[in-house]
């Protein structure tokens, strides 16, 4: 297995190889070991600045990628759209290339524009890491869920999982789709027509709108939120009818024969597309996914570090 | 192409199975003189190659010393090291194994070959994480002398060895590298 990530910035999974996930996820088992310890820092990359600039809300994914780098005792700037100078009017590249000229060697970055990240890296001279490009890509959140689906069931290969909610607005759905096809699972996706996106059977992915009917199929099921803010039009009649046919309860999970694992990237609307009782249930991940994305963060941190020039 | 590469390289038995064995006998009868009963002693294998030589320490302390219960660990230094992003490769981590408590004890590190120091001053830095040990102590089976790059120097030292930079002093075990002996290999 190689030491080294094939790319230089994390833009999306699409442009990772099977041997990058691989080797990421060997490095993050070392990571979780270390943030086990009574002291959960290693000095690594103590001559790393790091500016996470979030152009769009965050809590986890924001201060999980701060805790991360400070894990790893990088310099940390941080940024967010609300209270700086692109409210008055400052371009992309500009805000980037002011904060480099400060000798910051990577950025993580959030962006409401889909390909934000990909344009940044090929503008301006730092790692890039997609925290979020609009509905395109989430490629940290797909690296954990993977990893706790491996820390779960002991592999990802060969695993059934389904995709459940708004497919159509889901940047975490994308990479996941990617990042679980590039391992050698199954998945299906499963939502209401209007909110899973025309073709997205040539991604190798199958449709299934009846939620029972996908459970019944799968071993994990990761339940996805329905993204209000960025609906421009309805997309179902009502709440009440979503939850009628997309929520997960108590009652549908034990009317399977078998045992399945839930999943959920956060935030949670308990109660649309998951009840509380199964959320804090023994059969859901949601707080190892959270746990795990630390450690897997401080990996792909640490590996994208590594190939930056001293 | 095999025998080219072989003529290239010249390599030269230091110590053979039954040198070593001696070594590490007498190397246990040291750490026993000074730690006893070992209750306040932890020993730790340096990743990734010290490790089989606190294996085999640790066999000896068990079968000629009736040592049941010593506390053994390892110790991966690859995040504390002061070349990351200097060398040509990321370096890999290997595996921490400390499921001991090191606070107040006295431990003893264990590697195969004392080079630089460098290797050892990353394991002091790391061994931190785990608590605050009473006293560190270092036993190495090969001591490299006149070439450190730091002043820390081996309690117990199996065998001092002068070789120069382009050699390579690379220790061999039975059960990973099909025999016991030390090398030194000239390029």
């Amino acid at each position: 297995m190689s030491s080294e990530l094939s790319v230089k910035h994390l833009l999306g999974i699409k442009y990772l190889k099977p041997e990058d996930i691989e080797l990421i996820f060997k490095t993050a088992d070392h990571f979780k070991e270390v943030i086990n310890r009574p002291i959960k820092k290693v000095p690594s990359l103590r001559d790393i600045t790091i500016a996470n600039l979030f152009f769009e809300n965050s809590t986890r994914t924001r201060l999980s990628f701060e805790l991360a780098e400070k894990r790893l005792s990088a310099d940390v700037i941080n940024f967010s759209a609300a209270s700086s100078s692109v409210k008055k009017g400052e371009t992309l590249i500009d805000t980037v290339n002011n904060i480099l000229s400060m000798k910051v060697d990577m950025v993580v970055m959030r962006h409401p524009n889909p390909g934000a990240g990909i344009f940044l890296s090929r503008h301006v001279n730092a790692s890039i890491v997609n925290a979020g490009d609009g509905a395109h890509e989430h490629p940290t959140q797909a690296l954990l869920d993977s990893y706790s689906i491996r820390e779960r069931l002991g592999d990802v290969a060969g695993k059934k999982v389904v995709i459940v909610g708004d497919i159509l607005h889901s940047r975490v759905a994308l990479s996941n789709i990617f990042a679980l096809k590039l391992q050698g699972a199954q998945v299906k996706v499963c939502g209401p027509k209007t909110l899973i996106p025309k073709h997205i059977e040539s991604l190798g992915v199958e449709v299934e709108t009846n939620l029972k009917a996908a459970l019944e199929w799968c071993d994990v099921a990761n339940m996805l939120r329905v993204q209000n803010e960025r609906m421009d039009i309805s997309y179902f009649p009502s709440t009440r009818e979503y939850v009628k046919q997309f929520g997960l309860n108590k009652r549908l999970l034990d009317s399977l024969d078998k045992e399945i694992v839930i999943m959920h990237p956060g935030p949670i609307n308990r109660g649309v597309e998951i009840t509380s009782d199964i959320a804090d249930s023994e059969h859901a991940i949601i707080l190892d996914q959270v746990q795990n994305g630390v450690a897997v963060r401080m990996a792909v941190i640490y590996l994208l570090a590594a190939k930056i020039k001293q | 192409m095999w025998q080219s590469t072989i003529s290239l390289m010249s390599r030269k038995v230091l110590l053979d199975s039954n040198q070593l064995n001696i070594i590490l006998h007498r190397l246990a009868c040291q750490l026993v003189e000074k730690h006893t009963d070992f209750k306040e002693t932890v020993l730790i294998g340096i990743q990734p190659r010290g490790i089989y030589v606190a294996e085999r320490l640790e066999k000896i302390l068990k079968e000629e010393y009736g040592l049941d219960d010593i506390k053994m660990g390892q110790l991966d230094i690859t995040f504390y090291r002061d070349d990351f992003r200097r060398g040509e490769k990321p370096l890999e981590a290997n595996k921490t194994r400390i499921d001991f408590i090191v606070e107040d004890k006295c431990v003893v590190f264990i590697d195969d070959v004392l080079y630089t120091g460098r290797s050892i001053r990353a394991a002091l830095t790391a061994i931190q994480s785990f608590g605050r040990p009473k006293e560190i102590e270092l036993l190495s089976l090969i001591d490299r002398r006149f070439s450190r790059h730091l002043p820390i120097q081996p309690d117990y030292n199996g065998r001092q060895v002068d070789a120069i930079n382009e050699e390579k002093v690379k220790v061999s075990w039975k059960e990973n590298d099909g025999e016991d002996a030390v090398y030194l290999i000239s390029k």
